[in-house]
C-alpha cells in the first residue's frame, strides 16, 4: 500500500543571487534582477532588495512569493516598533526579528535565503546571513542564492575576513574602501552570470553609509 | 489529593493557533503554523531536503575540579558544501550557563534563546537563579513536546549553580542525561578518543583547556564535517569566560611544526650531450 504523494508543491524557486559586504563605515547590498521559473525568465527587472529600516536592507533569493510575504511581515512589525518606541529599529535588532519571523514558520518554512545588510549603532557596516529557518550569524560578507557557491569562494579569496570567533578578537569588516567594494561586487556578479543560468540581466546595488543611501545599477549578460 | 499534571501536558498546539508575534506569551511554547497536508512526515522530509539545515559538528564538555570546560568547532556544512566556517556553536544562555549546538542550527539557536528567556523569568519569579538541572529539564520538556516533528537538537547544558558544576546532555528525541563528560556530533568519536585518554579530575584550568582544544583539533583533522575555529569556554563559580578561539589550521602547525628538510646534496641537471 504505497502512499500517494502530492503532485503539487506549494514552493517554486525563482532563482537569483544576493551578496552583501560590510565595511568599516559602509555596507554594500546587491542582488541581480532576474526572476525565473524552471528554464523560463519571468522578468528581467525584479528587485530582490527591500528597505526594512533606515539602516537595514534585506536582499532575498528563493521563492519570491514567500519573500514578498516576509518583507510585508517585517515592514509592518517595524512600523509597530516605531509607533511603540518612537525610533527606528537598529540593524542587529532587525536581524533577530528576521530570525524569529523565519523560525515561527519552522514547520512550513519561508523558502527565502536572506542576507541583511546595514549599519550598526556605531556606524560600522554589518551583514547578517540566514538559512531558510532562521539560524543567523553576523559576518563580514555573504552570498546567498543560486550563484552563492560560485561567489563565496571568490569573496573568501579577496576579502579573507578573520573569523569573529577568534580570540584575541579581530574585526570582521573588510579594510577595502567603498569604491573598491562596489567594484568587487560588480565583478562577482559578472562572473556568476557567466556560469549560473539563473543569474543575469542586471544587478541592483545599494550602498549605505553615514551620508545616506545610494543606488547603482549595472547591466549584466541577458542570455 | 489532586495531583498537578499540568507540567506533563504537551504545550505544543496541534493545528494552527495564534501567530504569537503580537502577544507577550513568553511562558507558553510559541505556536507554529502547520501545513495543511495529510502527509506531514513526507512534507517535512521534502522541506528538510529543500532547506537542508546545517549539521556535522564536534562539540564537547566535561566537568573537572575547577568547573566545566566547554569546547566546539565552527563549521556548518550543507551536504558537501561548507556553508560557514564561523558559526557560534557555544551559545551563551546567561552569564553562568552555556549551551552547545549540534544538529539544526536554527533549532538550537531559537530554543536556547527561548531557554534563556525562561531562565530569566524563573529568576524574576523566584528571586534566585535557576539550577542547571531545572534549566535542562525545561529544555528537555519543550523538545519532548515537539518529538516526531523533525526538530534536530543535540545540545549540552553546562553551568554552575548552588550544587557546583552541572552538565546535562539534552536531545530532540526527548533524551536528557546527567554526566561528567560528553561529546556530540559527527566528530565526537575522535574527540572522545583524545578526551578519554587525557582526562583527569584534578587538572588545572590551563591543562583542561588544552585537553579540550586538542580534542576539537583532532576531531576537525579527521572529520570532514568539522573545522573552522576551535572555541574553548570555562564555566566557574563566577560564570563563564571564553578562554580561546584558535583557527584549527594554525593549531595544526603549532602542534606539528614542519621541520625544514636538510638537503644533503643539491642535484644539478645532467647536461644531455
Amino acid at each position: 500500500m504505497t502512499k500517494e504523494h502530492a503532485n503539487w508543491s506549494p514552493y517554486d524557486n525563482n532563482g537569483g543571487t544576493c551578496v552583501a559586504i560590510a565595511g568599516a563605515d559602509y555596507c554594500v547590498i546587491a542582488a541581480d534582477t532576474r526572476m525565473s521559473t524552471g528554464y523560463s525568465i519571468l522578468t528581467r527587472d525584479y528587485s530582490k532588495i527591500c528597505k526594512l529600516a533606515d539602516k537595514s536592507f534585506m536582499a532575498s533569493s528563493g521563492f519570491q512569493a514567500d519573500v514578498k510575504a516576509l518583507q510585508k511581515v517585517l515592514s509592518s512589525r517595524h512600523l509597530i516598533y516605531q509607533h511603540q518606541h518612537n525610533k527606528q529599529m537598529s540593524c542587529p535588532a532587525m536581524a533577530q526579528l528576521l530570525s524569529n519571523t523565519l523560525y515561527y514558520k519552522r514547520f512550513f518554512p519561508y523558502y527565502a535565503f536572506n542576507v541583511l545588510g546595514g549599519l550598526d549603532s556605531e556606524g560600522k557596516g554589518c551583514v547578517f546571513t540566514y538559512d531558510a529557518v532562521g539560524s543567523y550569524e553576523r559576518v563580514g560578507y555573504s552570498a546567498q542564492g543560486s550563484g552563492a557557491t560560485l561567489i563565496t569562494p571568490f569573496l573568501d579569496n579577496q576579502l579573507k575576513s578573520p573569523s569573529p570567533l577568534l580570540l584575541p578578537a579581530k574585526d570582521a569588516v573588510t579594510p577595502l574602501s567603498e569604491a573598491e567594494a562596489v567594484d568587487l561586487v560588480k565583478t562577482c556578479f559578472s562572473s556568476a552570470t557567466e556560469r549560473d543560468i539563473y543569474t543575469g540581466d542586471s544587478v541592483e546595488i545599494i550602498i549605505l553609509n553615514a551620508n545616506g543611501v545610494r543606488r547603482e545599477t549595472e547591466q549584466l549578460r541577458r542570455d | 489529593m489532586k495531583l498537578d499534571f499540568s507540567g506533563l501536558e504537551s504545550s505544543a498546539p496541534l493545528y494552527g493557533g495564534n501567530n504569537g508575534l503580537l502577544c507577550d506569551g513568553f511562558s507558553d511554547a510559541p505556536s507554529f503554523d502547520l501545513p495543511v497536508t495529510s502527509d506531514f512526515d513526507g512534507f517535512q522530509k521534502n522541506s528538510i531536503q529543500m532547506v537542508k539545515p546545517a549539521k556535522g559538528t564536534t562539540t564537547l564538555a566535561f566537568i573537572f575540579k575547577e568547573g566545566v570546560m566547554v569546547a566546539a568547532d565552527s563549521r556548518a556544512s550543507m551536504g558537501g558544501y561548507i556553508s560557514s566556517q564561523s558559526v557560534k556553536k557555544i551559545i551563551e544562555i546567561n552569564p553562568y550557563m552555556l549551551g552547545t549546538m549540534a544538529g539544526g542550527a536554527a533549532d538550537c539557536q531559537f530554543w536556547h534563546r527561548n531557554l534563556g528567556i525562561k531562565c530569566r523569568l524563573h529568576e524574576l519569579a523566584n528571586k534566585r537563579r535557576i539550577s542547571v538541572t531545572g534549566a535542562s529539564k525545561l529544555l528537555a520538556n519543550i523538545l519532548y513536546s515537539y518529538r516526531g516533528m523533525g526538530l534536530s537538537v543535540g545540545t549540552m547544558i553546562a553551568g554552575w549553580d548552588e550544587k557546583g558544576p552541572g552538565l546535562y546532555y539534552v536531545d530532540s528525541e526527548g533524551g536528557r542525561l546527567k554526566g561528567t563528560k560528553f561529546s556530540v556530533g559527527s566528530g565526537s568519536p575522535y574527540a572522545y578518543g583524545v578526551l578519554d585518554s587525557g582526562y583527569k579530575y584534578d587538572m588545572t584550568i590551563d591543562e583542561a583547556a588544552e585537553l579540550a582544544r586538542r580534542a576539537i583539533y583532532h576531531a576537525t583533522f579527521r572529520d570532514g564535517a568539522s573545522g573552522g575555529v576551535a572555541s574553548v569556554y570555562h564555566v566557574g563559580p563566577t560564570g563563564w569566560t571564553k578562554l580561546s578561539g584558535d583557527d584549527v589550521g594554525e593549531l595544526h602547525y603549532s602542534y606539528y611544526p614542519v621541520e625544514p628538510a636538510i638537503v644533503e646534496q643539491e642535484m644539478t641537471e645532467a647536461i644531455v650531450a
